[in-house]
């Protein structure tokens, strides 16, 4: 490891750890899955609700670390009011910048979950920060499978 | 071969840790511009050079296969294959190296007794006691056998000091109890178990005991007479020795009456389609070419804690870890999780507010390593009501220096989650 500690634990992911945005079950929602990392045993539900093609509402509700915790507290606030389309794009975006060397090929604006990009320097955290956008995936794929028309 | 009876500069009666620590190479190491700190000594333990040493003499100077000794360097292998097995045979007090099984390992020496000792006497009903301070390689095995045959797991439960409660032990081996395995050290709590009293308490009921010593060996002392225990298993890598090899000690009358585990070569005497003969104790449970430089490896690992005195290094331990509790417990907001009486080598803790994972992450840019999650007993956690917790781990090289750094690592990880 020799990512610099400050890199990593920036104030907002602090910020999202200890007041979580969007946190706890939502009643109505269209789509739910659980995710578990069983390297350290924390598990988060994420709940969504959508409209047509949009991302209505998100929240997730679950225990972890500082960086899945804050990772899945930025991730419904970066999806909410978003187009399903554009979700994939952003997961394969956020996925890339927390693995792969900043260079041109990452070039996406991810705006405020770029705050995680330290955790690239971190491997053994990468799952952290993964959990939540793993756990969306799930949730959206187990819904849509019944319903697709491809 | 040279045998590492006489390492220089050891001597059972006093025991200096930090003339220890020159015999330990990686020591040396600065992990993010830090001098290590290694306190994950319950995941694995570092190697002395002897043990480095042993197993590159085998590879340079004997490299050949065991028990097909027509020439020269596989008699030097087999002989110090099977030194190896003496030494290990004589660490446990056992009273014959042919009552000490190779395994790959802990987890490996469980499974064999599961499926070659257990299985054969369960039948539906039947019963196998644990404790709810197991390590999953204690527990999933006989969930596997009990699948398999019928039989039910009970499991003896731990107070909230994390001690092993033998008044319900008492109640819950019955008539139908066929096997008791539990653990001499927890892993997660560092509980050191009423053993002697488990195993008597069992033979009195006429029930075998299985004791998974993996994070025994390296702090107490065992003499697997003087408990009279049926099975005792542990890892070379928890003692100081190669990952991928271990040991499983047996009774003999035990070895003897069960089939074999696995199938192959050098378990067998003579082979034919129609029927197969077996070979004698302990290669009956042996199938295919062993870890040879691990075994070897362990012999020589066992070699040195015999050398430095397991009873100093015990010791120098338990002082350590009392001089660990007192300071950790200064800190505010920190849990100590298992708090018996009778603890070896491991100080688990919460911190509140901070996640164990976070505590590890920080504490490793200082060259601190911990060890952060369930440690592989997920019941434990769910007792305690935690996830995981942060787990610092001794052995006989640490000092308090090591736990100083602990604790200011701790005070830094305090400040930056303020």
């Amino acid at each position: 490891m020799t990512g610099d500690l400050r890199d990593l634990y920036q104030e907002v992911i602090f910020d999202h750890y200890k007041r979580p945005r969007n946190c706890g079950a939502l009643e109505d929602a269209s789509h739910h899955a659980e995710g578990h990392n069983p390297l350290c045993g924390d598990h988060v539900t994420i709940y969504l609700k959508v409209d047509g093609d949009v991302v209505r509402d998100v929240r997730f509700e679950g225990a972890g670390c500082a960086i899945a915790t804050a990772s899945a507290s930025l991730m419904t606030e970066a999806l909410k009011g978003r187009k399903l389309a554009d979700v994939e794009a952003l997961f394969r975006g956020f996925h890339d910048m927390v693995t792969e060397a900043p260079g041109p090929a990452a070039s996406h604006d991810l705006g405020k979950l770029e705050v995680l990009a330290g955790v690239r320097e971190f491997p053994a955290r990468v799952k952290c920060a993964t959990l939540a956008w793993h756990t969306l995936k799930a949730a959206l794929a187990k819904r849509q499978q019944p319903i697709s028309t491809e | 071969m040279k045998m590492e009876r006489d390492i220089p500069g050891l001597r059972a009666d006093a025991f200096d840790a930090p003339a220890r620590r020159g015999d330990f190479p990686i020591l040396r190491e600065r992990v993010n511009g830090h001098p290590l700190v290694y306190l994950d000594n319950a995941a694995t333990t570092q190697k002395p050079q002897c043990v480095i040493d042993v197993l590159t003499g085998y590879y340079a100077g004997y490299n050949a296969n065991v028990h097909r000794g027509v020439h020269t360097l596989s008699q030097r292998a087999t002989d110090a294959y099977e030194a190896a097995r003496g030494h290990v045979a004589r660490f446990l007090n056992a009273a014959s190296p042919a009552e000490i099984v190779y395994t790959r390992g802990t987890t490996d020496a469980i499974n064999l007794v599961a499926q070659s000792f257990a299985r054969p006497r369960l039948a539906a009903g039947d019963e196998i006691l644990i404790s709810a301070m197991e390590h999953h390689s204690n527990i999933v095995p006989w969930q596997l056998v009990c699948g398999q045959t019928g039989a039910l797991l009970k499991v003896v439960p731990i107070d909230d000091a994390g001690e092993f409660v033998f008044e319900a032990y008492e109640r819950l081996l019955g008539p139908r109890t066929k096997l008791v395995a539990v653990t001499h050290v927890s892993n997660a709590l560092g509980s050191v178990t009423p053993i002697a009293r488990i195993v008597a308490t069992a033979h009195a009921a006429n029930v075998p005991v299985l004791v998974d010593g993996a994070q025994a060996v390296s702090h107490l002392p065992v003499d697997v007479a003087g408990l009279d225990c049926d099975f005792y298993a542990f890892s070379g890598h928890k003692i100081f020795g190669p990952t991928g090899i271990g040991a499983l000690y047996g009774k003999t009358a035990h070895l003897e009456a069960m089939p074999p585990y696995q199938g192959g070569g050098d378990m067998i005497r003579s082979v034919t389609f129609e029927k197969t003969e077996y070979n004698d104790l302990p290669y009956k449970f042996e199938a295919g070419t062993p870890n040879i430089a691990g075994a070897i490896g362990m012999g020589a690992a066992v070699e040195y804690v015999v050398a430095a005195g397991i009873d100093a290094i015990s010791a120098h331990e338990r002082e350590l870890l009392a001089y660990a509790t007192a300071q950790v417990r200064a800190i505010p907001g920190l849990r100590i999780i298992g708090t018996a009486k009778e603890k070896a080598g491991i100080l688990s803790f919460t911190l509140d507010g901070v996640h164990a994972h976070d505590v590890g992450t920080i504490l490793d840019h200082e060259g601190i390593a911990i060890r952060a999650g369930h440690h592989c007993a997920m019941p434990v956690m769910a007792q305690f009501g935690v996830a995981g917790t942060a787990r610092a781990s001794l052995a006989l090289y640490n000092t308090r220096e090591d736990v100083d750094a602990l604790v200011a690592g701790l005070h830094r990880v305090q400040r930056m989650f303020r």
